[in-house]
């Protein structure tokens, strides 16, 4: 395949930044966009020019690590990640325009490199159970409705990758937000902390600059593991009512 | 910060607020187009201006009437509130943004808002303050003396550039309703695999149905009067 590349550099964080057009020759269907990409950080560490930077980790599409925003869709035209979206799904002779997520809480780092770690900070302020370990406990000792333990995880499988901020109009975290307060919402482990949760994680949420919710649903459209709008609507449920019942004054 | 203000100064908050005076905005059109609706009775506008003398004197029908100004002026502040914070959210753009299997109305409600509410001024100036402060002839009914807005609102759509801004306008709630009423729903977190399907279905009748009977009106004064 031969195919025209339109990519976004940046040097580092204050820098303007543009995009650069890279023709590329003998991409094979068979490859994996990151692998393209591979190549032509080769092509271009060859001729002595800085390779574009770009996120990656597992290449299993679990890790939530790789982003790009190519062709005017979050992890382009397939819901899956970057790493799974295959070159198949182009046609040879195609132009290909690959940027960075946007968002103010995703500032640059350098080219296609955002910097996520608004999502670590919004996990830091109440995703998580405070367990005291101790002795194993017995299997099944709690018992969990078959329906929830799935709805709970169906919102556990959100891998943070940051897509649904990149295809929201309004920069909004909420589908990510809901769905890491949904999984411990829905379950017996997550009622301790589940007022303070909610709070806390909306508080940090907001903190980091992102936009507001729309309900266009352009993010469940968007998301590479189907992160459903309920949880949106679950999200609010438990902000008002932890609003009303906690004892937070 | 109470937290009261803290939790509605919040996204969600402000969003709360949004879908409230929404979801009471909507309650108000309901109210609006059936009582508007002897406009339809052939008697002269008698029906009417009996109706409006009502709806301007009862206490009851008044305590509803700001309500309903509360709402109007609660629900654009939030809004420009909210715009102003999602556009901040993202201040580079990209360079290409393919739509996403998103309806235009979800995307585009603040400009469609926009439009409505310079249709509420016009229209508001052009009957309300009539109705309110206007020097309006004065018909007899049984003895009883009403201000004639029948006459007022059977001139006004003698105009065709009235009756075609009206109709406009009305097109122009449709697509702002055709999102709201089901995204008020999501926003008060109503999403229920009982009642979603409901609620989408009722929004999407209300969203046709009440701005049609809105429209109908000055069309059909304009055949009828002129």
């Amino acid at each position: 395949m031969k195919l025209t590349l339109k990519i976004w550099r940046q040097k580092n964080a204050s820098d303007k930044g543009g995009f650069v057009t890279y023709p590329i020759d003998g991409i094979s269907t068979d490859m994996s966009f990151l692998e393209m990409m591979d190549v032509l950080n080769e092509e271009l560490a060859v001729k002595g020019d800085d390779p574009v930077h770009f996120d990656h980790d597992c290449r299993e599409g679990i890790c939530g690590m790789c982003s790009l925003y190519i062709n005017g869709h979050p992890h382009g035209p397939k819901q899956t990640t970057t790493c799974q979206l295959h070159m198949r799904s182009f046609s040879d002779g195609d132009t290909i325009t690959i940027e960075p997520w946007r968002a103010a809480a995703f500032p640059v780092v350098k080219d296609l490199v955002v910097d996520r770690g608004a999502f670590d900070r919004i996990i830091q302020a109440g995703g998580y159970v405070s367990v005291n370990t101790g002795g194993v406990p017995d299997a099944n000792e709690i018992p969990i409705p078959k329906r929830i333990a799935d709805e709970a995880f169906d919102s556990a499988t959100c891998i943070g990758c940051g897509a649904c901020v990149a295809a929201c109009k309004n920069a909004s975290a909420m589908l990510f937000t809901s769905a890491k307060i949904s999984q411990l919402a829905m379950l017996p482990q997550g009622q301790v902390e589940r007022m303070s949760r909610a709070e806390k994680m909306v508080a940090q949420m907001d903190a980091e600059g992102f936009g507001a919710c729309t309900n266009t649903g352009a993010c469940e459209a968007e998301c590479p593991k189907g992160i459903s709008l309920t949880n949106i609507a679950r999200m609010n449920r438990e902000y008002f009512s932890a609003s009303v019942k906690s004892e937070n004054v | 910060m109470s937290w009261v203000t803290k939790t509605l100064s919040s996204t969600i908050g402000r969003k709360l607020i949004m879908a409230l005076t929404g979801l009471f905005l909507i309650l108000f059109l309901t109210g609006h187009v059936s009582g508007n609706l002897l406009l339809f009775k052939d008697d002269g506008g008698e029906a009417f201006n009996i109706y409006a003398k009502f709806m301007t004197t009862n206490p009851a029908v008044k305590l509803l009437s700001y309500l309903t100004y509360i709402s109007i002026i609660g629900h654009v502040v939030f809004s420009i509130w909210l715009s102003r914070r999602n556009k901040a959210a993202r201040p580079v753009g990209y360079g290409v943004s393919t739509p996403p299997s998103t309806t235009l109305s979800s995307r585009n409600m603040g400009i469609l808002g926009t439009i409505i509410l310079i249709f509420i001024v016009v229209h508001m100036q052009s009957f309300w303050a009539q109705m309110h402060w206007g020097d309006l002839p004065v018909v007899t009914y049984e003895g009883e003396q009403y201000k004639d807005l029948f006459s007022i609102v059977s001139f006004a759509f003698q105009n065709e550039l009235m009756v075609i801004g009206y109709v406009v306008a009305m097109a122009f709630l449709a697509f702002h309703l055709s999102h709201g009423f089901a995204s008020a729903f999501q926003t008060l977190g109503l999403n229920h695999a009982k009642y979603s399907p409901a609620i989408a279905v009722i929004g999407k009748i209300y969203c046709i149905l009440v701005p049609i009977l809105f429209a109908s009106m000055p069309v059909y004064i304009y055949f009828t009067q002129s």
